[in-house]
């Protein structure tokens, strides 16, 4: 029984188009023209309770919008949405208590105070009671390693430390299914990876279903077996990880280590030369022909070493996105 | 009720800490509520020259008892509310099982407690140098001018709250208040007491909401003569008419909101 089913969701809204200068201007304060946005168009997906699934696609792709209607923050033009067995726009108390949204630029602590107290008023709002919270904070500070970081004004802490405690605020009341809209944000690597674990460890421990937006593919990979693929509003992939490098980069890089450097001109006949430096060379190869064209690499020339690998998964996605493959 | 009790007990105490985190920006919000006070000085001149049926003692007690209802009166909703429209910092709030306007009343209430040594400072200052004016108000008129001046904060956040609604169409909602506040500051006492109006004006304006905010509460305080029943039921009625628009508008807004993407 899946977690989250959506269905043939579709929104589109309108916004107000303004011609450049004076006349312009005025005609906008008079005559507004609105153009219609379709932010997503039938997006289907269901999404198993536990499974971390990731959200990827370039900025204005659709995802934040989609986020947004499965949090019930704004009502689908068309099709249907069910979360945790609610329909998130009505927006009832039982469905609140259940699920949480992190947003990586956007803050819910007091910037003033110390995050404690934040934690204090969600602990009320979600009805938790003083021992249940107390317990909670205690487990939640020791995953997220955050202890006397609380008691120091929010204003006071390291953006990967502040992060943190929005993430301990949000998940206070225990949701079953966390949506996170780049939780990684502008942290150093360091921080993204310890957002990153907690993530995990919270996942496996409360069994949660956790749906990501990052533009970090490090946060993807090390979470998700799972992705979905959004481009100008459209799924255009839902699977495995492995799957969407096979469907759309079935080249491997094979990188070469020669005895003496050799013009281009030499190389070329072996392949797609992406870079060569000196005696290091880089080729992108299909991978049908990947066994012919290394052996003949092999035999034909002095080689010193040779590696091949999979393309970084940044650069496929980006291919993806350019071309506009499916 | 037990639950309603711990979290507003818990969001007062956490926004008193919020409020006394700014201690000197509370002293200059409290000093520059004093216009009542300059005025007093303009109207205890006028009144040693000229026959307004109060004397410069009542001018001095009425612009006190003035700023002592701003003090407590005192509203700033529409420019928080707008900022979490624009910024988006809204959808948070709407995302927890409380109304969002529960964290804007605590942290106007818990801002009167932060605010009151300040204005007790003043007000004893103020006999200080003028102890003619000093007076002691009965029992009566002190629990009528709590309920009275309680009801005018009520309706006055209301009103700025419904303001603030209009955020959701327009990103520029506190121009609203603006204009509004032009009528507030002259009808509603602030620059002069309702005894001085021409009758045939104090008449009319007695049918808006003005005079209810600043002149009844004060009136009470002081002695002068008011109408009690009309005052409160005034003050009930307008408060439940603007709050039944600005259920609607918020509604309406929330309608608005998502559909332009949040």
């Amino acid at each position: 029984m899946s977690i989250i089913i959506v269905k043939n969701l579709s929104k589109s809204y309108p916004v107000a188009v303004k011609e450049p200068g004076i006349k312009g201007t005025i005609n906008h304060f008079f005559h507004r023209v609105y153009r219609s946005i379709n932010a997503v168009q039938d997006v289907s997906f269901e999404i198993a309770p536990g499974e971390i699934v990731g959200f990827l696609g370039p900025n204005g792709a659709g995802k934040t919008t989609t986020l947004k209607m499965l949090t019930g923050l704004i009502h689908p033009t068309s099709g249907t949405v069910k979360v945790a067995g609610y329909v998130p726009f009505l927006r009832q108390e039982a469905f609140l208590q259940k699920i949480t949204l992190v947003m990586g630029q956007k803050q819910q602590l007091l910037w003033d105070l110390p995050a404690i107290d934040s934690l204090k008023i969600n602990a009320a709002v979600y009805n938790i009671s003083d021992k249940e919270f107390q317990r909670r904070l205690g487990e939640l500070t020791e995953m997220l390693a955050l202890e006397d970081k609380l008691k120091q004004p929010v204003r006071k802490l390291s953006l990967g430390e502040r992060m943190k405690a929005e993430l301990l605020a949000a998940l206070l009341h225990r949701p079953h299914v966390l949506f996170l809209d780049e939780p990684t944000l502008g942290l150093d690597v360091n921080a993204q990876v310890a957002v990153r674990d907690f993530l995990r460890d919270y996942n496996q421990r409360y069994q949660a279903t956790v749906l990501l937006t990052s533009h970090y593919m490090a946060d993807i990979t090390a979470l998700c077996q799972r992705v979905l693929l959004i481009h100008q509003g459209k799924l255009m992939y839902d699977g495995s990880l492995d799957g969407l490098l096979e469907r759309f980069a079935p080249y491997r890089e094979v990188h070469v280590e020669l005895a003496q450097p050799l013009p281009l001109e030499k190389l070329k006949i072996y392949g797609d030369v992406q870079h060569l430096e000196g005696r290091a060379a880089c080729f992108m190869v299909e991978q049908e022909s990947l066994t012919r064209t290394v052996s003949k690499i092999l035999s034909e020339l002095e080689v010193i070493d040779l590696t091949v690998t999979e393309p970084p998964i940044e650069e496929v996605i980006g291919r993806v996105f350019q071309a506009g493959v499916v | 009720m037990k639950k309603i009790i711990r979290k507003a007990l818990i969001l007062l105490s956490v926004y008193y800490a919020y409020m006394v985190e700014y201690r000197a920006e509370l002293i200059l919000w409290v000093l520059s509520g004093s216009l009542p006070i300059i005025l007093m000085g303009v109207w205890i001149k006028a009144s040693q020259g000229g026959n307004f049926g109060l004397s410069s003692v009542d001018f001095a007690r009425y612009f006190l008892t003035v700023f002592v209802v701003r003090q407590i009166s005192v509203v700033w909703v529409i420019w928080e509310f707008e900022r979490e429209v624009v910024e988006g910092k809204l959808s948070l709030k709407l995302l927890q099982p409380l109304d969002p306007v529960w964290h804007h009343v605590a942290s106007h209430l818990s801002e009167r407690v932060a605010r009151i040594p300040f204005a007790v400072i003043l007000i004893v200052l103020f006999f200080l140098l003028y102890p003619q004016a000093f007076w002691l108000p009965n029992f009566r008129q002190l629990c009528l001018f709590t309920l009275a001046v309680s009801l005018a904060f009520a309706l006055r956040f209301v009103i700025q709250y419904t303001f603030a609604m209009f955020a959701f169409w327009t990103e520029r909602a506190n121009a609203i208040e603006n204009f509004w506040y032009l009528f507030y500051l002259f009808l509603s006492g602030l620059i002069a007491p309702l005894e001085v109006f021409p009758e045939p004006v104090r008449k009319i304006v007695l049918f808006t909401p003005f005079p209810y905010l600043i002149d009844f509460p004060s009136s009470i305080l002081i002695g002068l003569p008011v109408d009690l029943t009309r005052g409160f039921l005034s003050l009930i009625a307008w408060i439940l008419i603007f709050l039944g628009v600005n259920r609607w508008l918020w509604r309406a807004g929330l309608k608005r909101y998502s559909g332009m993407g949040a």
